[in-house]
């Protein structure tokens, strides 16, 4: 995983609650091989209208935002399934970080596992971001992982909170799994243990 | 000090702690086929799986429903069928047990896991699908998670967590005759919204919870993740314990002994204190009828479509705006004037044995008006509705009697609604284009789906069922 220390984008702005995995991912593409690239899937019917059109209205199909790789959403964000497709396709369109109200937690995890920062701002403070955002010629944001903090076009500095663990993970691009190995020994005894003394529990 | 059922089970199964996160060893990990992305990661890295009997692989998700008896030659789709084959060869390269297509004990997993007890109380079990908080309702800590995660407890049999906060939802009061578990939920969800339990473990608790059956619990835990919670659990009672003996996996004589003593002390102490908590009365609730393209939205069936005129809040406003536009209704149509094309009952939420004998009730002797698919939760669920001649019912009826799977539920092993078509449905998510893009679906319990097949629109099966027939 590539680490995550600072990054200088496009911010795009996403009024909407509630969006879940189904509408970042429609279920259809889940089947698709990761090395198709997911970019293609990624708000596949949100963005269009419902006859099939690319609709101008959507945020990120403005010109704008085309080059986006932040977002900043509406509560709820990635509700629903645990399909990690969502964040593939976020991923491969170019996102690295997303901010929202609140997040569904299957998919924030996700996210984390594959160098995505998700980070809340309460509500007024995304809406008056996204406002910014709409306004500025060229809305480029800076964020820095390691200070927690975003800088908004016209130079305001806000501020945002990580878990120290998440972002020691996203920092230094680590791969979990090897970090778990390193408590093999521990992981080992605790088994050990749990199977003594729930023994039904072992298979 | 006092603590809640699930402070018990988290606390047994903290390996080490760093910083806010704790390493939770888990003790099964449940599998389908979009779990090739986590056996794609493990080759990648080349790792080993640590624990494969720890491991369960399930088909499920992209299963046909028809001509079963063909296997997988009954698969048209290459895509399809390629993920049929991609965990038959995952899970038998690994070593891990897979309920496959043919197999005797096939289904989903969210029906399966209970019914083989693969699920038990105390137990820490990880799923590759978001309704895995079913399996809270036996007071398992249950939760879904991604691929990452999955190939995480394959290699380490761990994972990392921020510990929850915790939520007791009280449920009290008799439930009116005909009002079911999935009333209950989805009047919770319309109640706290779809983002109104993210942060939190659900405990669900109260004599309306008490007097539910473990599968009728399984329907409220199974919606957890539609309120945002990734887990909700119930305290395991006498009627869990009934409902875990004889099961195939569940341990026997001695074993089965210590496991009782156990489960019986996984219960909230009295005092113990909940970071929130929710009270719902449950002789107030209708039968519930989703409106929109999100779980929180909803209407009693004897009730309307709300106006978003009347929303105070523009987002708000906007999105239900949008939900009418795409589900073809109008501010203040009766919920009962909708006219329906289909119906499907079956999916995690409700295709166990008990959804289907009363779905089986409401259509004895009626003829359906719309198409109605039945799509039973596993083969065992299969066998015992035949076995109850329930299958005669719903053929007579003329209902599609079908092999289990996850169906049009979410629609990706074919079976999907067209553009514009609407249906009532016994599923979990209601969102744009879940059973099939354009396709408009209505969340409702079996009993309302039923009396909606054979009369093509909601009837307030409550009334019926109060006038002591469930018969229309």
């Amino acid at each position: 995983m590539e680490p995550l220390i600072q990054i200088s984008a496009i911010g795009a702005p996403l009024r909407l609650a509630n969006v879940n995995t189904d509408q970042l991912f429609p279920a259809r593409f889940i089947k698709k091989p990761r090395d198709v690239g997911y970019a293609q899937y990624l708000f596949h019917d949100i963005r269009r209208t419902d006859a099939g059109d690319i609709n101008p209205n959507f945020s990120i199909n403005n010109p704008k935002f085309e080059t986006a790789k932040i977002l900043f959403a509406g509560s709820n964000f990635g509700s629903g399934s645990s399909r990690e497709g969502a964040v593939y396709a976020l991923y491969d369109s170019g996102f690295r970080a997303v901010f929202a109200p609140s997040f569904g937690e299957i998919f924030a995890a996700n996210c984390l596992k594959n160098g995505v920062l998700t980070a809340r701002l309460d509500q007024e403070t995304i809406e008056s971001i996204q406002e910014e955002l709409d306004r500025a010629q060229e809305p480029r944001v800076s964020i820095d992982i390691d200070q927690e903090c975003i800088t908004l076009p016209a130079g305001k500095v806000v501020k945002f909170s990580l878990e120290p663990f998440q972002k020691h993970c996203l920092m230094n691009g680590l791969n979990e799994i090897d970090l778990s190995l390193q408590f093999n020994e521990e992981i080992t005894a605790f088994e050990e243990s749990h199977r003594r003394t729930y023994p039904w529990t072992a298979l | 000090m006092p603590s809640t059922l699930f402070d018990k089970i988290w606390t047994t199964h903290v390996v080490t702690d760093r910083g806010d996160e704790s390493l939770l060893y888990v003790d099964r990990v449940l599998l389908q086929e979009n779990s090739f992305h986590a056996f794609d990661k493990i080759r990648r890295e080349g790792r080993t799986v640590r624990n494969p009997n720890q491991a369960f692989g399930f088909s499920d998700h992209y299963v046909p429903t028809r001509n079963r008896e063909l296997g997988i030659d009954g698969i048209r789709d290459p895509e399809i069928r390629n993920m049929i084959d991609l965990i038959t060869s995952d899970t038998e390269t690994y070593g891990i047990e897979l309920f496959g297509l043919g197999h005797d004990y096939q289904g989903i997993l969210h029906v399966v896991g209970p019914e083989l007890g693969i699920t038990q109380p105390g137990l820490v079990i990880a799923g590759a699908d978001s309704h895995t908080s079913t399996h809270g309702a036996l007071g398992a800590y249950a939760f879904g998670i991604g691929s990452s995660e999955v190939a995480h407890v394959l290699a380490t049999q761990t994972l990392w967590r921020s510990k929850p906060k915790t939520l007791r939802v009280t449920i009290s009061g008799e439930r009116r005759t005909g009002v079911s578990s999935k009333d209950l939920v989805l009047f919770l969800i319309r109640t706290i919204g779809s983002g109104g339990a993210v942060g939190y473990a659900v405990e669900y608790s109260g004599d309306t919870i008490d007097e539910l059956s473990v599968e009728a619990r399984m329907t409220v835990c199974n919606m957890s993740i539609e309120a945002g919670a990734r887990a909700g659990l119930i305290a395991p009672d006498q009627k869990v314990f009934d409902y875990m003996r004889g099961k195939p996996m569940v341990p026997t004589g001695t074993q089965w002994e210590k496991a009782l003593a156990y489960w019986e002390t996984l219960e909230t102490d009295p005092g113990s204190v909940f970071d929130r908590e929710v009270q719902i009365e449950a002789s107030e609730i209708a039968p519930q009828v989703t409106w929109g393209t999100n779980p929180e939205m909803v209407a009693d069936v004897t009730g309307s479509v709300p106006d978003p005129d009347v929303e105070q809040d523009p987002e708000r406003k906007n999105r239900m705006t949008r939900a009418l536009e795409y589900m073809g209704l109008h501010a203040n149509q009766m919920i009962q004037s909708i006219p329906l094309d289909r119906v499907f009952i079956g999916s995690c939420t409700n295709s166990r044995i008990e959804d289907l004998r009363i779905v089986a009730q409401v259509m004895k002797g009626q003829t359906c008006r719309i198409p109605t698919m039945i799509v039973p939760g596993s083969e065992q669920v299969k066998r015992a509705a035949e076995s109850e001649g329930l299958h005669e019912i719903f053929q007579l009826a003329g209902a599609e009697w079908l092999a289990p799977g996850c169906s049009m539920c979410v629609g990706i092993n074919g079976d999907m609604l067209a553009s514009g078509e609407r249906a009532a449905s016994t599923s979990n998510r209601n969102f744009e284009g879940r059973q099939g893009q354009g396709g408009r679906t209505h969340l409702v319990s079996p009993a309302m789906a039923a009396a909606a097949s054979i009369t093509g629109q909601f009837e307030n099966i409550s009334s019926y069922a109060e006038a002591g027939s469930w018969n229309l």
